[in-house]
Parts: C-alpha cells; structure tokens; sequence
C-alpha cells in the first residue's frame, strides 16, 4: 500500500458514497449538494492522474455552472420547500436490477481483458500536457474540427435553452 | 542554498531531517512538513485577517471623515480582537425549519474558498503553495466554491430574505465570472503561460497594466462584482433585504463570513497585483532576499485592497437590472472584443521592440475603450430621450 | 503505482449509480442528475485511458473537454425543458407528464 493507493481508494470511496447519496436521498436540494460532493471527487481523481487542466475545468464547469444551474432549477419547480411524497417511482427495484447487471457486466468484461494491470508510464520530464492540448484542439491536423463542432453545439444549446424557457406573457 | 535565499525549502529540510532522524518514514514525513506548512500559512492568512478588520474599519472612517477605532490600544489596534471576543461570546442561533448540516457548512465553504486560493498565490519567487500550471484557472475554480456556499447559506437559513439575497449574489457572481476569466486571459496571452510564477517573471521589462490598461480596469470591476461590495452590494441591501444571504447567521458564524469576505478583497487585490503590476516585482529589488519580495507583494496586495475600498465607499448600490444590463451587455461583450484585439495585436506585433508592442498594445487598449464608452453614452442619451420626450408631449398638452 | 483497472471499476461503479438513479427517480431534475453523474463516470475513463496509454496522444482528454461541453449543453437545455413544463403543467414529476401533447 503506497500513499497514493490508499489516497485514490479514500477519493475514490467518498466519490461513490456521495454518489449513492444523489440518487437515493429524499430532498432533491440535498441531491444537488451531494451532485457536488462527487464532482469533487472526480475531479479529485483527475488530478491523481495527472490531468489537472481537466480536474480545474471540471470544478470550473461542474461546480460553478452545472451545479448551481440544477440547484436553481430545483428551487425554481416547487411550491413548497420541502420534498413530500415518494421520490422513486414503482419501478425502481428493476431499475436497480439493471443497473446492479450493468455494474456486473462491465467488471466482468474489464476483468477479462489484458492489459489491466498494466502501469502507468512516467510522465516525461518537460512534457507540457496543458499546451499539448491546447495545440491538439486548434490544429487542423487534429482536434480543430470536433472542438468548433462542439462550441457551435454549445452556442445553439444557450439560444434553444433561452428560447424554451423564456416567459412569453 | 541557505535559509535567507530560500527559507521555505531550507525550513522544510531540516524538519524532515528531524523527523526522519525519529525514525519517520521519509514519505509520511514530506507529507507531515507539507501539511505544517499549509497549517502555518492558514495561521498567517487568520492573523492577517484580524488586521485587516481594523484597517477597514481606520480607512471607512477617514473617508467618512471620521476617526475610527482609537480607544482600545494604540491607534485602536486591539479593537478587532474586541470585536472577536463579542462574536464568540454572542448567542449562537439557528432558525427554526434550517437545514443544519448545509447552515454549519456555509460559513465554513465561504472561507475555505478564500483561503484555498493562496495555494497557487506566489507570495515571492521561492515563498509558494504549489506551482500549479493552470494556476489562473484555479482561481475562477476557488471562486465557484464562494458561489456555491452562498447558495448553501440562503436556502438553509429558511427565510426569504435570505434567500432572495442569495439568488441576487449567485446570479452576480455567476455573471461576473465571464468577464473576469476573459480578463484572467489577458495576461496568459501576453507571458503564454497560465502560471502565476511564470506570469510574475514575464513582466520584468514592462507591467501588463501598461499593455492593456482596459483589462486591469475591466478585471478590478468583476473583482469588486465578485466579492458583492459596493457598487454591487445589491445582495445585502439592507434597505430592503435586512442583510441578504448571512441574514440569520449571528456569532462566530457570520463572523467567518466577514472576515472571509475581507481576505477575500485583500486577496484579490494581491492578485490584481500579481496580474497587472508584477506581483513581487518591484525593479530588481526581489531578488535582493525573498523577505522583502514577501514586503513588496503585500504592499501591493494592500494597495490593491485599497483601491477596493476607495471605490466601495465611493460609489452608491445599483439595481439588480441595471447590475445585469451592465454586465450581459456593456461589460461581457467588451471583454470578449478586448481578447480578440489583444490576441490579434500580440500576434501583429510579435518580434517588434517592446517600445513598438508596448505603444501598440496600449493605444488599441485605449482606443477600444473609448468606443465603447462613446457607444454607452449615445445609447444612455437615446434612453434619456425616451424617457424624457413623452413628459415634454404630456406638458404641451396642458 | 495504482493499476488501471481500479480506475475502471470506480467508473463502471459511478455509472451504474447513475443509471440507477436515472431509471428509478421521479422527478424530472433528479433524472438529469443521475445523467450528470452517467457523464462524469465516462469522463474517469477517457483520461485514465490517456493517462495509462501514450501521454502525448491528447485524444483522451481531448474527447473529456467535448463530454463538458456536450454536458453542458445538455443541462441548460434539460433543465430549461423542466421549467417550461412546470410552468404549464405544475409539475416535474416524470410520470405525470404522460400527456404526449398539449
């Protein structure tokens, strides 16, 4: 057991504990706050792998903009503050079913491959993964074209988003 | 190598030398020094805090042509301690129908996001948290964490005010961060890093604020909008919101608050600096010890925590509308038009004399500022004549 | 040195969390959570892959910054939907927007 193993299983415990908690507690302000736990977690888990220009993006994007839009959104479809009522539907014993399979599937299938215990190789030293990056999302010879795609899909997003919920008296 | 070029490894050195002397494992031992060390710098961020409450409280009251503080210990020096000793001693409420969990972790968020912030923040060239390569980002990161414990406070507190005073912050700050990260883009184009380190070495020959004079004045606005102080104290109003998000809160708890919210003014008056003005740079004098380059950053910090002040008890609060007229029209678009002549002209006048690139860069900042402020101005006369021409019809009538 | 698979475990684990979650909640808000979270699982493993494969080949993080964009996309469009349907219908209960027109 090196620091960093028992860190990620730390991480990595939390992330799922606090993930559990989103889907499985009644009061959806509680859900939302527990959302934001696990992104931290992930993000946490990106920064294990090295990746810190995605760990900062995620808590960027998640926790400033994502997260504090599903909070307001749930304060904004209620009439009262509290949640009453069931919180899962009738069928969500086959919902759990399924994913309980889905979870078995997939670790089935990861365990069956190879490479699995393969290690990481040492990042090489001077190795820059933010300018890498960047230069891959704006060459043409890489990136250029999914990234343009993606920031028209986030423009036409913003203006179909202000269009549904514009409040036409 | 000694402990007056570079106190902080040396410092770490030879208390890991100690511990592993114990028979400490060399790893739990880095990690144990690294900890101490966050802990010690958290100390000095709190006790710096207690001062700053007592230089707000001195400045306030000189530009309200008062004295201020000058009864408990020389100058008033003792009082914030006073002031600590009231909160603690205050009765400590929680309203009936909080949420408890989420009421307790607000306070505590507010000021972890203040604070989280110094670990990126190069106090001088050796005298750092971490060297994070997307150490600009971080800060807009930090400052989602603020966002949120806002948020958590005005649903939690279960009262309207509060939450309305929370909703008006979140939607500012939400707001704000586009120009603001625009503006944090600024001097990533000009050191072509994102490194705060590398940012502060970039600007020996010339400060970013002569380069772009626009972007400094743009950012201290979304610095000002962040931290909910005047002109944009809207989220506190107290004339109609008793003291928006932190209505319920009393105690210690609004006390973190506070104080968060005056680290968090002096922190980003440093970061102003470490931007714009060379941070610990002050001609060649950082690199006579690291202890002086810590004096000249915090002078800078404390100018830039000034200048805060100064327009906070200069200006008058703005309504929420006019708040967010100003920023999704006038101050977001005129950021994103500033990053593309500033990228356009840093790649025009790339391999010129930093004579020619600096005179260039700061007359397209200053000729972008002054269209803009032209286009305000006809729009503001358009709508004054709007408002004023039916009362002129109205009058002739009589 | 932590071996791949833990990374996939945890993410196969935050995904099947997620479509729990999508599957079985009520409320409309609620599912686009459990989408978010679906989301997320899939980002661990773009960048683990990229992390435990060639680190000069971008092409996992790359596709990560996509998945935040089309995350993004998702959820201010999601959420303006559940808004526009509570404001004419009263309610974000999934079931009870059974209607399939107006």
């Amino acid at each position: 057991m090196t620091p960093e193993k028992i860190i990620f299983l730390i991480v990595a415990g939390a992330t799922l504990a606090s993930g559990l908690m989103v889907v499985t507690t009644r009061n959806l302000i509680h859900a939302a706050l527990w959302l934001v736990a696990t992104l931290f977690g992930v993000a946490a888990v990106f920064a294990i792998l090295n990746a810190g220009f995605i760990a900062v993006v995620q808590i960027v994007v998640y926790v400033g903009a994502i997260a504090i839009l599903f909070i307001f959104a749930v304060m904004l479809t209620r009439k009262d503050m509290r949640d009453s009522g069931p919180q899962h539907n009738k069928n969500w014993w086959a919902g759990a079913l399924l994913a309980v399979m889905t979870f078995g599937g997939l670790v089935f299938l990861v365990q069956s491959w190879a490479s699995l215990s393969k290690a990481a190789a040492d990042i090489p030293s001077g190795f820059d993964a933010v300018s890498q990056l960047g230069n891959q999302l704006t060459s043409p010879n890489a990136y250029v074209l999914p990234f343009e795609v993606a920031s028209v899909l986030l423009l036409a997003a913003m203006v179909g988003a202000v269009y549904v919920a514009f409040n036409r008296k | 190598m000694n402990f007056w070029t570079d106190p902080l490894k040396v410092a770490a050195e030879w208390l890991e030398g100690i511990l592993t002397g114990w028979g400490m494992d060399a790893i739990f031992a880095h990690v144990l020094v690294v900890f101490l060390g966050v802990l010690l710098l958290i100390t000095i961020l709190m006790v710096l805090d207690i001062f700053l409450v007592w230089i707000e409280r001195k400045v306030v009251s000189r530009f309200q042509d008062r004295i201020g503080p000058n009864r408990v210990g020389p100058y008033g020096l003792i009082q914030p301690f006073a002031d600590i000793i009231k909160l603690i001693i205050k009765e400590d409420t929680t309203p009936d129908g909080a949420d408890k969990v989420v009421y307790n972790l607000a306070p505590i968020l507010s000021m972890m996001s203040v604070l989280i912030v110094w670990a990126v923040v190069p106090i001088a060239p050796v005298i750092l948290g971490t060297d994070l390569n997307v150490g600009v980002l971080f800060l807009i990161a930090a400052g989602a964490i603020g966002t949120l414990s806002i948020i958590m406070a005005g649903w939690s507190s279960n009262n309207k005010f509060a939450l309305i005073g929370g909703f008006r912050q979140v939607a500012m700050m939400v707001a704000f961060e586009i120009p603001m990260l625009t503006m944090l883009l600024i001097p990533t184009i000009f050191a072509g890093s994102m490194n705060m380190n590398a940012i502060i070495q970039a600007q020996g020959s010339i400060w970013y604020f002569f380069l772009s004079p626009l972007g400094t004045l743009i950012f201290l606005i979304a610095v000002i909008a962040e931290l909910g102080r005047a002109p944009f104290d809207l989220a506190e109003g107290e004339s109609e919101l008793v003291a928006g998000y932190n209505t319920e809160y009393s105690g210690m708890k609004f006390g973190m608050f506070y104080a968060g919210e005056l680290l968090h003014a002096m922190t980003f008056g440093g970061i102003w600096g470490i931007l714009f003005f060379g941070g610990y740079r002050f001609f060649g004098l950082e690199q006579v010890s690291p202890f002086l380059a810590v004096l000249i950053f915090l002078a800078k910090a404390l100018i830039g925590y000034w200048v805060i002040m100064w327009v906070k008890y200069t200006m008058m609060r703005i309504r929420i509308d006019q708040m967010l007229a100003f920023n999704w029209m006038f101050l977001t678009p005129l950021s994103f038009v500033l990053l593309m002549v500033t990228a356009l002209a840093n790649a025009l006048l790339a391999g010129t004399s930093i004579w020619v690139y600096g005179i260039g860069m700061f007359a397209s900042n200053i000729i972008l500022g002054w269209v803009a402020l032209e286009i305000v101005r006809s729009y503001s006369r358009k709508e004054r004549e709007k408002l004023e021409g039916p009362r002129k019809v109205a009058e002739a009538h009589h | 040195m932590i071996p791949l698979s833990w990374y996939l475990f945890f993410s196969a684990a935050l995904f099947s969390i997620g479509l729990f979650g999508a599957l079985s909640r009520r409320n409309a808000v609620a599912i686009l959570l459990g989408i978010e979270l679906m989301l997320n699982s899939v980002n661990v493993n773009l960048v683990a892959f990229w992390r435990y494969g060639d680190v000069s080949m971008m092409a996992g993080q790359v596709f990560a910054i996509i998945v935040f964009a089309v995350a993004a996309a998702e959820v201010s469009v999601g959420l303006a939907l559940v808004i526009s349907v509570y404001r004419r219908r009263n309610t974000v209960i999934a079931e009870d927007l059974d209607m399939l027109k107006w």
